[in-house]
């Protein structure tokens, strides 16, 4: 990691940033937040077998980010209800720019980018209105901040960009205000969806779960080039109801939830923590470190394989499959076969893996 | 016998790892899992052979009860064998929120499904028509009763038989795999504990997610709410087990906690505390729920575990330098 820091360091007196691409960058495949050994948090960009490639200090802990479709440059979003995102050269693994939400609203740790790259979008926290709005961020005029759409729903969590800059979002349903920390404000009333919103702030499509399930939030997402959606869901009622947490949607058809057999669905904690299709796009996983396993179904909803490995969260597509982490510093390959492992780092991976 | 293999097994790992990183993995192994997965799997055994000889509730309760509390020794322990092919769901299904249990025995009954003569093919019935849950209904629940020739007498010889199968495989996959596994973990073949400390922190979220399903689910769901209190859904209810599921299984995380990490005086303490407040509690099925003084002595203990929860974390986990899961205890 030294010797390839003195290179980037050297690149970077005689390079200049535009016009680089993400071979650049040693074409790193992922980037992971982390918790390090000596308890700060971090941003790591990793090479497609999970070796480390660049590592960038965080003020505080992080959660998800998003990557450029062009330039080697990403966005990592602090953990809700954090008020922070950082632009990463990933060639020269700095920081860009800082962005700060603005006044009255908080970062929920997602977002994604629509326009070609030249449009930022964040899920965010309108608290004082208690509703969910998408930021728009111009990345021609160093991120200035150029307005806001509604979510069209409450706790807007994970958002991504279908093709033709439709937005898709998981609204989790789940009301916060930064004066209360995390605590959950209309558990009982509380209504999740998956909006399909453009970019305009009409809603094109929603999804709303049935009756018996709003209590099962929608949080984190994945598509799929052809347009399958497949959300995951973490459950607000009992631990051990045995409640679907993984859902494909296609817009214009009802969606499918799926499930694995009742002690498999029970042992998942009614949470699912990350969402991912495979490399190839048969499959589709979701992790869940309270249940210490990933659940890996077909593209029709139908049960797979469990894989067990504790505190297992991130997740994202690889080559062979799945990449997965854990809060013990394990990075694996995963399919429906099995586990595997690739590496081990000395840190706490968190939540997400973000495919570059 | 099979303790004795396994101590050979241990012998013979340690020179070879000769790593502190094992200590309290090894005792943890040697000393609180064998001797609970032995005693399990015995304790089925002697059930199975108790209602293949007389299939009557008056004639199984006592084995069962007997295989009950030995479960309670390996109950918490919800990793590697307790995993395969969904076990510790099919041993113990419960909470069972949806009433699942009596309404698939209920259909099984009511069709006289051959599955029953069938060890493979009743090894597929849902897990909620399985385990001790199941037999806890079949042998207490007034609407399961049956006579000595029926299909139910049958059901609960298979039920008995197939919890034995279980408790055996459980017993000869932690001896021949999983013990082998964590005790060579970091090594660089070991595809599933990547460093020798991974097999404390899986001990370490194990002690404290069991203190956790005591405190949150044995005495939770009984406490509810104070405006609606839920006797009715007491763990194990039937059969008068609710409060010695609770001693039980705090029995067996004190005797985890002690191979963990010495000394632990703050811990013990808490433990004692907690399994005291248990003794004096004169409330087999947390009854007392539903009147105001009944239910603040359920409430204290829940509280008494709540605080051996802490003592852990601020002893054992300080001293071993371990916390909680990183994603498991604080997802978003």
């Amino acid at each position: 990691m030294i010797p390839r820091r003195a290179f980037l360091a050297a690149l970077a007196a005689a390079a200049t940033a535009p016009g680089l691409s993400w071979a650049d960058a040693g074409s790193p495949a992922y980037l992971a937040a982390a918790r390090e050994a000596d308890g700060s948090y971090a941003l790591h960009g990793l090479a497609g077998d999970g070796a480390a490639l660049f590592r960038i200090a965080l003020p505080a802990r992080g959660h998800a980010g998003t990557a450029h479709p062009k330039a080697p440059e990403a966005v990592a979003f602090a953990r809700r209800p954090g008020t922070f995102g950082l632009v990463i050269d990933c060639v020269h693994g700095k920081v860009l720019k800082v962005l700060e939400s603005p006044e009255g609203r908080h970062f929920y740790g997602h977002g994604c980018f629509i326009a070609g790259g030249d449009i930022l979008c964040t899920t965010e926290n309108d608290y004082t209105a208690r509703r969910g709005v998408i930021g728009l961020w111009d990345r021609r005029q160093g991120y200035r901040r150029i307005g806001e759409i509604p979510s069209h729903g409450i706790g807007p969590h994970e958002m991504l960009a279908l093709p033709g800059d439709v937005l898709v979002v998981a609204n989790g349903g789940i009301e916060t205000h930064p004066d209360r920390g995390r605590d959950k404000l209309n558990i009982p009333s509380m209504q999740p969806s998956l909006a399909y919103v453009s970019p305009q702030g009409e809603l094109l499509e929603e999804l709303r779960l049935p009756e018996a399930l709003h209590r099962n939030s929608i949080r984190h997402l994945a598509a799929r080039p052809d347009g399958l959606v497949a959300f995951a869901m973490q459950w607000q009622g009992e631990v051990s109801d045995p409640v679907p947490l993984l859902g494909l949607h296609r817009r214009g058809a009802p969606a499918i939830l799926a499930e694995a057999d009742l002690g498999e669905q029970m042992a998942m904690r009614g949470y699912a923590g990350s969402v991912a299709f495979d490399g190839i796009g048969g499959q589709v996983g979701i992790t869940s470190p309270r249940g210490g396993r990933i659940h890996v179904f077909d593209d029709t909803g139908a049960f797979a394989a469990s894989l067990h490995r504790g505190d297992v969260c991130g997740l994202a597509g690889s080559p062979g499959g799945f990449l997965a982490t854990d809060g013990q510093g394990g990075v694996w390959q995963a399919g429906a076969e099995g586990l595997s492992a690739a590496r081990r780092a000395d840190c706490a991976w968190d939540n997400h893996v973000v495919t570059l | 016998m099979r303790q004795t293999a396994c101590a050979a097994l241990i012998a013979l790992t340690l020179p070879v790892l000769g790593s502190t990183a094992m200590a309290g993995t090894e005792e943890a192994i040697a000393e609180h899992v064998m001797p609970a997965v032995t005693g399990f799997a015995q304790a089925s055994a002697q059930l199975q052979e108790a209602a293949a000889a007389d299939c009557t509730s008056a004639a199984v309760q006592g084995p069962y009860n007997a295989a009950f509390d030995a479960w309670l020794g390996l109950s918490h322990l919800r990793f590697g064998p307790l995993e395969v092919d969904g076990r510790v769901s099919a041993i113990a299904f419960w909470p069972d929120n949806r009433g699942f249990t009596p309404k698939q025995l209920g259909s099984l009954i009511a069709q006289e499904d051959p599955v029953v003569n069938s060890a493979e093919d009743f090894a597929h019935v849902s897990v909620a028509a399985r385990g001790l849950f199941a037999l806890e209904m079949m042998l207490y629940d007034p609407q399961f009763a049956y006579e000595d020739g029926s299909y139910s007498c049958t059901l609960v010889q298979r039920l008995s038989a197939d919890l034995a199968r279980m408790a055996q495989e459980i017993a000869t996959d932690w001896e021949e795999e999983q013990a082998p596994l964590m005790l060579s973990a970091g090594e660089p073949w070991n595809n599933f504990y990547l460093s020798p400390d991974e097999p404390l922190q899986v001990f370490y979220t194990t002690l404290l997610t069991g203190l956790e399903f005591t405190a949150d689910t044995r005495l939770g769901r009984p406490l509810g709410t104070f405006d609606r209190p839920r006797p009715r859904r007491a763990e194990a209810r039937r059969s008068e087990r609710s409060l010695r599921n609770v001693e039980l299984s705090l029995i067996a995380l004190r005797d985890l906690a002690e191979q963990l990490a010495q000394p632990i005086p703050i811990t013990e303490e808490a433990f004692d505390e907690a399994l005291e407040t248990a003794q004096e509690l004169d409330d087999p099925v947390f009854a007392g729920v539903e009147d105001p003084t009944g239910r603040l002595k359920v409430e204290i203990l829940q509280q008494r575990i709540q605080a051996v929860r802490r003592a852990v974390e601020g002893e054992i986990g300080a001293q071993l330098n371990l916390t909680q899961g990183f994603n498991s205890a604080d997802g978003d």
